[in-house]
């Protein structure tokens, strides 16, 4: 183990707690509704939402590569106030966030309609509004979902290949992360470094796992 | 028994695999179509950085002639003995090109604007294995300014991948092969480097013959590509000819 792996674990540790941290509120909101709503479009809706899920992750980032390219409508915009995203920390986050969000709305959503609604019409006789509801009522007794959503969304991330190697592309020490460090060191003839970060890697997915386990078995 | 699986495997016909540095692609497509119509056989290309090829070759991949873009990487073949000694050659030249977007307005004109504020970020091929970043990297080690221009580095696998986010204006320059710079309009090259002044840094593309089933049809073909038909390819594309 060197120096340069633990940097790179350090590195996508902190990218993907990031993301994860960043894609909670569009998650549960998202989650939210799916669950409780009814709108026409739902289903297409619903569709969009799970499409990085089915996706090749590839595909994402090259739509993730044009949309923020230079020339791309969000990287234009970008561009022109001084913002470079494409091969930099910050497509590193984006991608994770993309590629992670379905399965967190996915979990959050199961949370919240496992909660009884009965609950939510009992605060609302009470006099709670809707926002209040959702923040007394419904996210508390829905928060083992929105855990586990949490911790899948983050291992998710943390292994994040294919949308990551596209927009924010594999510099040494800028952007990249575990699983695309793996891929080029051993492209570059350099695989028993290769060695030191599936190793991290099986740590992490351990802990994961551990702890998604550990939150189940806690609320029940 | 055998003599029948013989006879039917012979009368399938010969189907060539052949890895070829990125750089090299379009001429090949080219010349294999030729091929094909002249012998009537088959060629299969597997492109990719030439150092990737010769990881897959060393590693036992089906691949029956290696068209590499550095002798450092035909070296990786020839050490792990998978090459039909005696059929290594020279092919082709090429040289290296710093090249911005068509449309850029950045003042690009010699090696050492690269450390300076007209470049944020440069495309290369992998500067450690890939031919190209290989090549570019000694070239920049040479005129002391690598460890300036290194943190700019955008890495990618093959040279094509590096012409393309030129191409699309995803960084300011890159450095690729001249041949890449002809074959795509939406590039200009800024700064060229001649391999005449600069020997240390002349391209070389070296070709073997792997070894396995095919050796006497890729044998065949690799004197095919050192023929005049090819040469003329590889000319038109604006390859050198030793």
């Amino acid at each position: 183990m060197t120096a340069e792996t633990w940097a790179i674990a350090r590195f996508t540790v902190l990218m993907a707690f990031t993301a994860t941290l960043l894609v909670l509120p569009p998650a549960i909101a998202t989650g939210w509704v799916l669950a409780r709503k009814r709108f026409p479009g739902k289903a297409l809706f619903e569709t969009v939402v799970s499409l990085p899920l089915v996706l090749p992750p590839v595909a994402s980032g090259l739509v993730l590569l044009w949309l923020f390219g230079r020339r791309g409508p969000l990287g234009r915009a970008l561009d022109a106030i001084g913002i470079e995203v494409v091969f930099t920390w910050k497509a590193v986050v984006i991608a994770m966030m993309v590629i992670s969000f379905p399965l967190v709305a996915r979990s959050v959503r199961a949370g919240i309609e496992q909660v009884d609604q009965r609950y939510e019409g009992i605060a609302a006789t009470l006099g709670a509004g809707s926002f209040r509801i959702l923040t007394a009522v419904t996210l508390p007794l829905a928060m083992r979902g929105i855990i586990a959503g949490a911790i899948l969304g983050f291992s998710r991330a943390l292994g994040e290949f294919g949308a990551t190697i596209m927009v924010a592309g594999a510099i040494p020490g800028r952007t990249q992360t575990l699983a695309v460090g793996i891929y080029t060191l051993v492209e570059t003839g350099r695989e028993e470094l290769a060695w030191g970060l599936v190793l991290i890697a099986a740590l992490l997915a351990f802990a994961a796992i551990y702890l998604s386990n550990w939150v189940s078995r806690s609320a029940t | 028994m055998l003599h029948l699986i013989l006879a039917l495997a012979l009368a399938q016909p010969v189907r060539l695999v052949v890895s070829v540095a990125a750089s090299m692609h379009d001429a090949l497509v080219e010349i294999a179509e030729q091929y094909k119509t002249a012998a009537g056989i088959t060629i299969d290309l597997n492109t990719g950085g030439s150092n990737t090829l010769a990881r897959q070759i060393v590693e036992g991949a089906p691949a029956d002639l290696f068209l590499s873009a550095d002798d450092l990487q035909m070296d990786v073949a020839a050490k792990a003995d998978r090459l039909v000694p005696g059929t290594r050659v020279h092919l082709v030249t090429n040289e290296l090109v710093v090249i911005v977007p068509a449309d850029s307005t950045r003042r690009l004109v010699s090696p050492v604007d690269l450390a300076g504020p007209a470049v944020a970020r440069l495309a290369m091929g992998e500067p450690s294995s890939v031919p190209a970043g290989v090549y570019g990297r000694k070239w920049l080690e040479r005129l002391n300014l690598w460890t300036m221009v290194s943190p700019k580095v955008v890495p990618f696998p093959t040279v094509l991948a590096a012409l393309s986010a030129v191409d699309a204006g995803r960084v300011d320059a890159g450095i690729v092969y001249r041949t890449d710079a002809i074959a795509r309009p939406q590039v200009k090259v800024a700064i060229a480097v001649p391999a005449a002044a600069n020997p240390d840094v002349a391209v070389v593309y070296p070709a073997a013959v792997i070894r396995g089933a095919h050796e006497p049809a890729a044998r065949a073909f690799l004197a095919y590509l050192q023929g005049p038909q090819a040469r003329a390819v590889f000319a038109r594309k604006g390859f050198g000819l030793p």
